[in-house]
């Protein structure tokens, strides 16, 4: 069942850092981890001829033959994609499509997310702090005349008006919301690699932790961070001869809707509805065989209405489900993120969101150490750009 | 750059052609929307129907109410220029009309603000702009 032409053969993942301590240019980065992914595979340099990646700080323009040029690698297939926090997780499939037509063979699929060194005289990188515009105040972008104005800067007050209407649509305790964060940060005591490795919290420091925006706090939010993740992916035939078992991409969607959050055709009826549902046709799978589910978690809201929209429960039933399940790794009925999320391990930028498939390809390759599932055969990824706006599901199955 | 700063340190709108006639009738305390003939109101202003792309639309004066289809009360001030003007409420309201816009809710307890609530529109002139807000009215 499912596609089946093409696998992640090999993953690279840097720690999150709050304080990176190599700066980089981001042609650098997308080296660095192409080295380690391709070592990672056992799959040598020359065979790569597809490359993936985000829009490049220091090559803006022309991005696809700037990183072709910088690593020597000549592509049949140079891609950006522009999707936020579903960057990652729509480069797998546009790269398993390409490879699927037989335009390339193996791609490597990069997200850098580092600070570049400081220009000569210049002063050290400081802490990551996020664009609050998110280049919507560009000329003649409607955003500049009508969000940023109001106030609907940055990320969190956008999430928000989704908990909020949740709250009012449906219902929807904050202590629900509060359970997503905990259960997150107890999974990232798997992971060493986590930001919040050592730091477990419970219901009562996410309850008293500080208001952001209504109802969101603190402890709901995403910490933004440095880091930086990479794949390879194959044709399945390629893949079975690689280092590890191959996580064969059976089934994928994509849905884009809206670009501010007043403008989603429903706030509550999210892409990922559109995207799952052709990924687990496309795969042949039931959703109630997933192994685990690696989801795109900037805010806990995120997580409620995503299980909701992906359809591993009915409508408005989001908030019974987080309550009824036991999110963890170790024991938990439904395991999420067992990597810890980047609630829990952190969001160093798009790396972030690819790491929600990284930890899938290695709970499938059995590498995922310590936090290890007993059986991992199927893995539900998917990531989140935008303002709930631009959604891409992936359903990862072992060979 | 589409967005400009006032000399007090807010992001304020820079209008272009296609939206001036919304800018130019706000400062008349005017909320004017784009009607399309088969589609109906829309919103933010375009060059044609985001529906149906049909580029006979006519600019129509509409009622200036709505309803709060939700909100968020944002305690640390995520807006340039507001951030000592927290808590403030920052909503997606639902025009009578249909379409829906972002504004912030003025004049108001945000702690009593709700889902639903009917809101009416409120203009503020800043410096060569007009912003538009809401603020709670009786049902």
């Amino acid at each position: 069942m499912g596609r089946r032409a093409a696998a992640v053969a090999g993953i690279a993942e840097w720690k999150p850092l709050r304080v990176w301590d190599r700066p980089m240019f981001t042609l650098e980065a997308c080296a660095e981890l192409a080295a380690l992914a391709l070592e990672d595979a056992g799959i040598a340099k020359d065979e790569v001829d597809g490359l993936l990646i985000p829009p490049l700080q220091d090559s803006p323009m022309f991005g696809p033959s700037a990183a072709a040029e910088y690593l020597g690698i000549p592509a049949n297939f140079g891609e950006v994609v522009d999707l936020g926090g579903a960057s990652g997780a729509g480069m797998v499939w546009r790269a398993a499509a390409a490879i699927e037509l037989g335009v390339c063979e193996t791609c490597l699929v990069l997200c850098p997310s580092v600070p570049p060194p400081p220009a000569e005289g210049g002063t050290r990188p400081g802490r990551m702090r996020m664009p609050a515009y998110l280049g919507g105040d560009a000329w003649g972008s409607p955003q500049g005349a009508f969000e940023i104005p109001a106030g609907m800067v940055a990320a969190t007050p956008s999430f928000a008006q989704v908990a909020k209407r949740y709250q009012a649509v449906h219902g929807l305790r904050e202590e629900t919301l509060a359970k997503v964060a905990v259960q997150a940060r107890h999974n990232a005591q798997s992971n060493e690699n986590a930001i919040f490795f050592g730091k477990p919290i419970g219901i009562d420091d996410v309850m008293r932790s500080r208001r952001v925006c209504d109802p969101l706090k603190l402890l709901e939010v995403v910490m933004p961070c440095f880091g930086g993740a990479a794949l390879v992916v194959t044709s399945a035939a390629r893949a079975a001869r690689a280092r590890h078992r191959p996580a064969l991409i059976s089934g994928f969607g994509e849905h884009v809707s809206h670009k501010s959050i007043a403008y989603a055709p429903d706030l509550l009826d999210n892409p990922i509805r559109v995207a799952a549902e052709r990924a687990f046709r496309m795969a042949g799978a039931a959703r109630d065989a997933i192994d685990l589910a690696s989801i795109y978690d900037c805010y806990t809201i995120t997580v409620l209405v995503t299980i909701e929209n992906a359809g591993f429960c009915p409508r408005g039933q989001g908030a019974a489900f987080v309550d009824e399940r036991d999110l963890r790794w170790d024991g938990g009925d439904w395991p999420l993120n067992t990597h810890g999320g980047q609630l829990g391990a952190g969001q160093p930028g798009l790396a972030g969101g690819l790491g929600h498939v990284t930890e899938a390809v290695r709970q499938i390759q059995g590498r995922a150490g310590k936090r290890q599932l007993p059986h991992c055969d199927l893995a539900y990824a998917n990531g989140t750009g935008g303002m709930m706006s631009e959604q891409v599901a992936l359903v990862l199955e072992g060979a | 750059m589409g967005t400009r700063h006032s000399a007090d340190g807010r992001p304020i709108p820079w209008p272009n052609p296609t939206t001036r006639p919304f800018f130019d009738a706000a400062r008349e305390r005017r909320l004017r929307l784009q009607r399309c003939p088969r589609d109906g109101f829309f919103f933010y202003p375009r060059s044609r129907c985001p529906r149906c792309l049909g580029a006979d639309w006519e600019w129509r004066d509409a009622s200036g109410r709505g309803v709060v289809h939700s909100f968020s009360v944002d305690r640390v001030g995520h807006l340039p220029g507001l951030e000592r003007a927290v808590p403030y409420a920052i909503a997606i309201v639902e025009l009578e009309e249909g379409p829906r816009l972002t504004a912030r809710i003025v004049d108001c307890d945000v702690d009593a603000l709700r889902v639903g609530a009917p809101v009416e529109a409120r203009y503020e002139d800043v410096e060569d702009v007009t912003l538009l807000h809401f603020a709670p009215r009786s049902a």
